[in-house]
């Protein structure tokens, strides 16, 4: 079974249509880069896989959980599918242990000192070990993103949303948190991830979707649809995208 | 006939000012729950009740506060209810500061990020886990400096249950000024008194700011 399944997904707003029918499956362990003009639907088709949105017909099931049928367990899918966004969204008033902490206390209802040596870890692992007792607004972008990554793999999830996590960054701030999504790549966590980094896509993905007007408009291997696009507005998205 | 400000007067002013201190209280917690409930009606999901409680807010603020107290002191005992000056001060002052304290608390609330919302949620948290640890707190910090600015208001606004003839800081004062005729003396120290009370809460506010900001 895989662990994603979309089946003929519409979602809008108000009267506009978003997506126009999705449907796409993900195995456990593929790496899915998500590309497509401002305005696709990429970021309200990852949303609806963590039951952020509500659609408005079609089925997603995610982890053996349907989220499309009535009374789903919503918060008990979003601790197994984690999500990060390009705002960070850390909570401000905690500080990065408390940050990390926080649901694994309160979901995983951890006992303190289990919460606090695994968030250690996890804190240790994206590179922060010295930055634990600071508070967020005491960090630069990249090092808040490198948390809310941390935040959420601590959680141990099955799944992984990444939205577009390198686009509010200053240039010289990307590297580090590439670096930290290549090592979670690394051990095998099932990844989707919108992103306008075509390297990254390009060497890390095993497959590409590209979005175009609420539809997937392509669906391949990454290297192979990045380097030999078949329809048009692809290769218009690409060249606008490389230059 | 007119007699020397005396030790006897000060003491009198103080005891006056706890009724001051007392009528605030009771007016900030009286107003505190009535606001809590006013905040709540007015971000329901239910049109109705944030109709009722925004009437009610414009109602509260578009009105003087001592054509309330009238209404309150004069107004109940034609309907046969009778209220001395104490109560008729607490009513009016509660329903006061609630429409305040509830549309500020409101504020408080909306301004923290619908972002926060989700980063909760996308953890797994409850609804009930996403106010109680992530909206609450950063909502809470944000509502302290306005929230205490309004309690100094109210201390200040207390003197307004003067003109029903409560017998609190103004009230003492005047009384004290009819029979000594030292006014600059007698709301010279009132106005101290009033600033120490206001100064404090202001001193108070700021360090629960740095509080709620600090580790814990
Ligand atoms: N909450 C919302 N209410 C109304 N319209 C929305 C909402 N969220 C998104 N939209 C609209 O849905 C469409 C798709 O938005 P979405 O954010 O999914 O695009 P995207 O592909 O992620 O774009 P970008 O690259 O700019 O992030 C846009 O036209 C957007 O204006
Ligand atoms: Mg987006």
């Amino acid at each position: 079974m895989p662990l994603v399944d979309l089946a003929d997904v519409h979602k809008s707003f108000g009267a506009v249509p978003v997506l126009k029918g999705i449907s796409l499956t993900l195995e456990k362990g593929e790496i899915v880069a998500v590309i497509g003009r401002s305005g696709s639907g990429k970021s309200t088709m990852l949303r609806c896989i963590n039951g952020l949105e509500l659609v408005q017909s079609g089925r997603i099931v995610v982890d053996g959980i349907e989220l499309t049928a009535p009374g789903a367990d919503l918060n008990a899918l979003r601790a197994r599918a984690g999500m990060v966004f390009q705002s960070y969204n850390l909570f401000p008033h905690l500080s990065v242990e408390r940050n990390v902490m926080l649901a694994l206390k309160l979901v995983r209802k951890m006992s303190t000192e289990d919460a606090r040596s695994l968030a250690h870890a996890m804190v240790a692992k994206v590179g922060l070990a010295d930055k634990l007792s600071a508070f967020p607004d005491e960090l630069s972008g990249g090092q808040q993103q490198r948390v809310a990554i941390a935040r959420s793999l601590a959680m141990q999830p099955t799944l992984m949303l990444f939205d577009e996590i390198t686009s509010a960054l200053d240039p010289e701030l990307v590297g580090e948190v590439l670096r930290v999504l290549e090592s979670v790549a690394e051990e095998g966590m099932t990844m989707m991830l919108v992103t306008h980094e075509m390297n990254f896509a390009r060497n890390v993905a095993d497959r590409v979707i590209f979005m175009h007007e609420g539809r997937i408009h392509e669906d391949g291997p990454a290297r192979e649809t990045l380097s030999a696009p078949r329809t048009d507005e692809l290769k218009s998205f690409l060249s606008a995208v490389l230059h | 006939m007119i007699r020397e400000f005396s030790l006897n007067d000060l003491v009198f002013l103080l005891e006056a000012l706890r009724w001051t201190v007392l009528l605030a209280l009771v007016a900030a917690v009286g107003g505190g729950l009535l606001g809590l409930l006013v905040a709540i009606l007015r971000t329901l999901a239910f049109r109705p009740a944030n109709w009722l409680a925004l009437s009610y807010i414009n109602l509260v603020q578009g009105t003087p506060l001592l054509g309330q107290l009238f209404v309150f002191f004069f107004g109940l005992p034609l309907l046969g209810v009778n209220v001395d000056a104490w109560v008729a001060a607490s009513i009016s002052l509660s329903i006061y500061a609630s429409a305040f304290l509830g549309e500020i608390w409101r504020g408080s609330l909306q301004s923290v990020s619908s972002r926060q919302w989700e980063a909760g949620a996308s953890l797994g948290l409850t609804y009930m886990q996403r106010l109680t640890h992530v909206i609450l707190p950063q909502a809470i910090r944000i509502s302290i400096a306005p929230t205490v600015g309004f309690l100094v208001q109210l201390v200040k606004n207390t003197s307004l249950a003067a003109l029903i003839g409560f017998v609190e800081l103004t009230r003492a004062s005047q009384i004290i000024t009819a029979a000594t005729f030292a006014p600059l003396t007698v709301y010279g120290i009132a106005a101290v008194l009033y600033f120490v009370v206001c100064f404090s809460l202001s001193q108070l506010s700021q360090r629960l700011e740095r509080k709620y900001h600090a580790p814990r």
